[in-house]
């Protein structure tokens, strides 16, 4: 089952497409029929004007849906798995070409050449021969060496001094080019066919983000082959150096000139530095150009044009492939780069909805042997939990220390016999099997216990404190500052240091999230308690109740509404610091995994776990919301 | 001997702002007797709430006492019960259990408290309204709730403060009459302030006209009219001619205070 949807991606996301265009596209016509009804019996502004309207919830989450598709490039594999593969081919092109663009401005509008003449100009104008590092009669050698090299520039730079060598091989280069692109229009596609090996290759997206590299259609075989040879063309441009005659007589001449002056030593002592720092700037500058790679601009004129005359040929061989880039592939295209043709842009970080899923649904697996879950736990599932567990939990080691007697010793016969001490210590410890119960497990269960025992504490002892300070001046003015001055401070402030003293274990991030919990809800039970109309008190009072009674049965009934939404914010709260406190620390939860996919930069997984945690927050408040509807019907109605 | 005795009273309030103080009452003494329902008139800022909350305990006289059957009074008791202008329900809970709160906090026995809900439901007029939540109830039916968590604790004195203020003129009367048949059935001694003249002249046996500035008891009448009102029509009461002199008397009289409040403001 898993196995054939897995396979079927591609017909399902083209199925999803489809239904959530349908939707789309029906849900609009029913709400503009429904306004059409609606707005003759009710004016702007009627708070019934904006009550249902299930139609445009379906618009808009059949919308979402559509550009989740467009932009994940999810349309694009659903409906044209071949264009990815093709593109391929074109980036291989692409990527062949590169090294021979990077001299030419189509990428970086300046020559390569040009950026160096630039640079080193401007370098060689910057420095300065220290005054007093050269004597008299070397002071005259040093000057020449910068007129030297700039003349050294302009012979590398004329198109009239061109090395012979340099010449032709620039010539070969442009021939190459043209010869490509001529075959890039002339070839009969049908002629060439895919081969075995590229037919059986995985399809696009079966392996996470990977496109398949080998040609799987005519046009791609061709692409490929021509890319092969551009790339072998490539490689012969790299190697042209640009050596004039005269310029390699020059450069001798410098390097001499450098050599000599590195060899003597300085006037005096103090000026050893300055000059040993002028010739290593000056060595350095002139370094980059004794290899050659300065060409006169217009030299490369002949493959500037054979290179633009091969796009032209690649465009017009693409077809209809140009077409569909510009439409299903926004927002980025493929790229290829040495072994791998990948997406990039929109369909690489925004995975798309059926890989999401697939994602989840590898995580959901129960079966850590195959391959489930993740770093070793499941994402929800159960286990067996030994009872003597919670039992050691809650039992400290130090009851069986204060038990009467002595722990029992080795006695002579070389025996240990457990007495009752001993016992209680294997208890506390954890040591006496006493049954197992079922218990949840998982990363969403570890990230909602930590939430859900945090609460509770919370509200365990921040109602109590709350209603206190909300009635009695002593208790409000003791503890206000206390709270007040805690409370402000961001929960991931806290984060490092109570990680620190209490360990990156379940116990830190309990604390943690109680601390948050704690201020939400003594300050929320403050409101409710002090909120309470004094003529209620009062009818209580005469009808003989108590200070105790008014407390539970007046007070703490009429703080409920603002008790209840004390947790619900608190929920809320809890949960965007518990995902914090995971990232920074700890071994299991939906933070943690987020944290890992993070280091790895696994965009799937980032958003299914971005996904999950929605979901839970919008399960935990809609829980909320009905425990509201139930215990406080009458809120609003008073 | 469940008398009402107040013997000069006096409330002086001060404002912790200004250090301003202000009599609200100044040597108030009366003497209501057991069974007596007695109805407080006033302009605003008379003190008669004041009077109200020194009766029930929730505030204490700056000096004098206010003494119910022979104990002087410290503090809020059962002994006085209390309606309040809006009822004053817990909404959380159902009427029945608004109703038996003071018994439940007594820890009154079950079945005998639920035996006297039922009683005093049907007493008001809301019988098989038990299990409603309050707030599904209309305004003059939650006052019948307010009436029956009241009277189900069998206080000795029953202390109103504007009980009837927020119904509407038909439930109003409605409202009215049952008072008196409460008064009647029960024989409990009734404090009631109000701002309707008319309301305090059907309804209060005595009738004191408070003055404010300081608030002292201005004058007192004994009226026939709320004996009158259990056996004939309150309506009838009204278009009696000697009813309608008091009225207008009392009338001009609260006229007159309000002008000296204003001219001397």
């Amino acid at each position: 089952m898993f196995e054939w949807l897995s396979d079927n991606r591609g017909l399902i996301a083209a199925f999803l497409v489809l239904l959530a265009l349908v939707s789309f596209v029906s849900s609009i016509v029913i709400g503009r029929k429904q306004s059409a009804i609606r707005e003759k019996d009710e004016v702007f502004g009627d708070p019934e004007r904006n009550k249902r309207g299930w139609y445009w919830a379906v618009c808009g989450v059949s919308a979402l849906f559509l550009v989740w598709f467009y932009y994940s490039w999810g349309t694009a594999r659903a409906f044209f798995p071949q264009a990815a593969n093709e593109l391929c081919q074109v980036a291989k092109l692409d990527e062949a070409l590169s090294p021979i663009n990077a001299s030419l401005p189509a990428t970086s509008r300046y020559y390569k050449s040009t950026t160096l003449v630039a640079r080193n100009s401007e370098q060689l104008d910057a420095l300065q021969i220290p005054t007093g590092s050269f004597s008299a009669s070397e002071q005259p050698t040093a000057e020449a060496l910068f007129d030297k090299v700039h003349r050294l520039l302009a012979l590398q730079s004329d198109p009239q001094k061109l090395g012979p060598e340099a010449r032709a091989d620039l010539t070969a280069v442009a021939d190459g080019l043209s010869a490509l692109a001529q075959d890039l229009r002339n070839r009969d596609m049908s002629g060439l066919s895919p081969s075995a090996e590229a037919l059986a290759q995985p399809s696009w997206g079966t392996t996470h983000i990977e496109i398949p590299l080998l040609p799987e259609t005519a046009r791609g075989v061709l692409f490929d082959e021509i890319s092969a040879k551009a790339t072998e063309l490539a490689k012969s441009f790299s190697k042209i150096r640009n050596h004039p005659p005269e310029a390699e007589l020059l450069i001798a001449e410098i390097r001499a000139d450098i050599d000599g002056l590195k060899a003597s030593a300085a006037p005096s002592a103090e000026q050893a530095e300055p000059r040993a720092d002028f010739l290593k700037s000056f060595e350095r500058i002139f370094k980059r150009l004794d290899d050659g790679t300065i060409f006169p601009a217009a030299a490369l004129n002949g493959v500037e044009q054979s290179i633009a005359d091969l796009e032209q040929a690649s465009s017009k061989a693409q077809g209809g492939l140009t077409w569909l880039k510009a439409t299903v592939f926004p927002g980025g295209s493929i790229v290829k780069s040495r072994t791998l043709c990948t997406e990039q842009g929109t369909g690489r970080w925004l995975p798309k909805p059926t890989d999401v899923v697939a994602q989840l649904a590898q995580l959901a697996n129960p079966n850590l042997d195959a391959g489930g879950g993740f770093k070793g736990t499941t994402l929800l599932w159960w286990k067996w939990l030994p009872i003597a567990d919670v039992v050691a939990f809650f039992v400290p080691d130090w009851i069986a220390d204060i038990m009467p007697g002595e722990y029992a010793r080795n006695n002579e016969s070389g025996q240990v016999i457990p007495n009752f001490k001993d016992h209680v210590l294997a208890l506390a410890q954890g040591d006496i099997y006493l049954g197992s119960i079922p218990m949840l497990d998982g990363h969403i269960w570890d990230s909602l216990f930590r939430v859900l025992v945090a609460l509770v504490l919370g509200v365990v002892l921040g109602v109590p404190l709350g209603i206190m300070m909300g009635v009695s001046r002593f208790f409000k003015s003791f503890f206000d500052p206390l709270i007040e001055l805690y409370r402000p401070v961001p929960p991931l402030a806290w984060a490092p240091l109570i990680l620190t003293i209490f360990g990156i274990q379940d116990d830190g991030k309990i604390f943690l999230l109680f601390m948050v919990a704690f201020a939400i809800m003594v300050i929320s039970a403050r409101t409710g308690a002090s909120g309470t109309q004094l003529s209620k008190i009062r009818a209580s009072h005469s009808l003989g109740a108590s200070v105790g009674q008014i407390l539970r049965h007046v007070i703490l009934p009429n703080a409920m509404p603002e008790i209840l939404t004390g947790i619900r914010i608190a929920i809320g709260v809890c949960w965007g610091t518990l995902v914090a406190a995971e990232m920074l620390a700890g071994t299991t939860g939906v933070g943690f995994i987020e944290n890992v996919a993070r280091t790895v930069s696994d965009y799937e997984l980032i958003w299914v776990t971005i996904l999950i945690m929605g979901v839970l927050g919008l399960v935990f408040d809609m829980c909320m919301r009905w425990v509201i509807h139930k215990t406080i019907p009458w809120r609003g109605k008073g | 001997m469940a008398d009402l005795i107040a013997t000069d009273l006096c409330m002086t309030f001060t404002n912790p702002q200004t250090g301003g103080k202000v009599e609200a009452l100044k040597d108030v003494n009366f003497h209501l007797k057991e069974g007596e329902i007695l109805s407080v008139l006033g302009p605003s800022g008379c003190g008669k709430t004041t009077l109200l909350n020194i009766v029930a305990g929730f505030i204490n006289p700056s000096s004098g006492t206010v003494a119910l059957d022979d104990h002087i009074i410290h503090g809020p008791g059962a002994d006085r019960g209390m309606v309040f202008q809006q009822g004053a329900l817990f909404e959380w809970l159902p009427v029945e259990k608004n109703v038996d709160f003071g018994l439940r906090m007594k820890k009154t026995d079950k079945t005998e408290a639920a035996a006297k809900v039922e009683h005093w439901l049907d007493t008001v007029g809301l019988q098989g309204f038990g299990k409603t939540p309050t707030y599904q109830l209309s305004g003059g039916m939650q006052q019948r709730v307010a009436l029956a968590r009241c009277l189900v604790n069998d206080p000795e004195v029953i202390l109103m403060d504007e009980p009837l203020g927020a119904l509407d003129a038909l439930t109003r009367e409605k409202m009215q009459s049952l008072v008196l048949e409460l008064w009647k059935e029960t024989g409990k001694t009734i404090m009631i302030i109000t701002h309707s003249v008319e309301e305090a002249l059907l309804l209060g046996e005595r009738l004191f006209v408070m003055a404010p500035r300081p608030g002292r008891l201005h004058k007192e009448y004994r009226l026939p009219f709320a004996e009158r009102g259990l056996k004939e029509s309150l309506r009838e009461i009204k278009k009696d001619p000697e009813f309608s002199r008091v009225r207008e008397e009392i009338l001009t009289m609260i006229w007159d205070m309000e002008e000296e409040i204003m001219g001397r403001v």
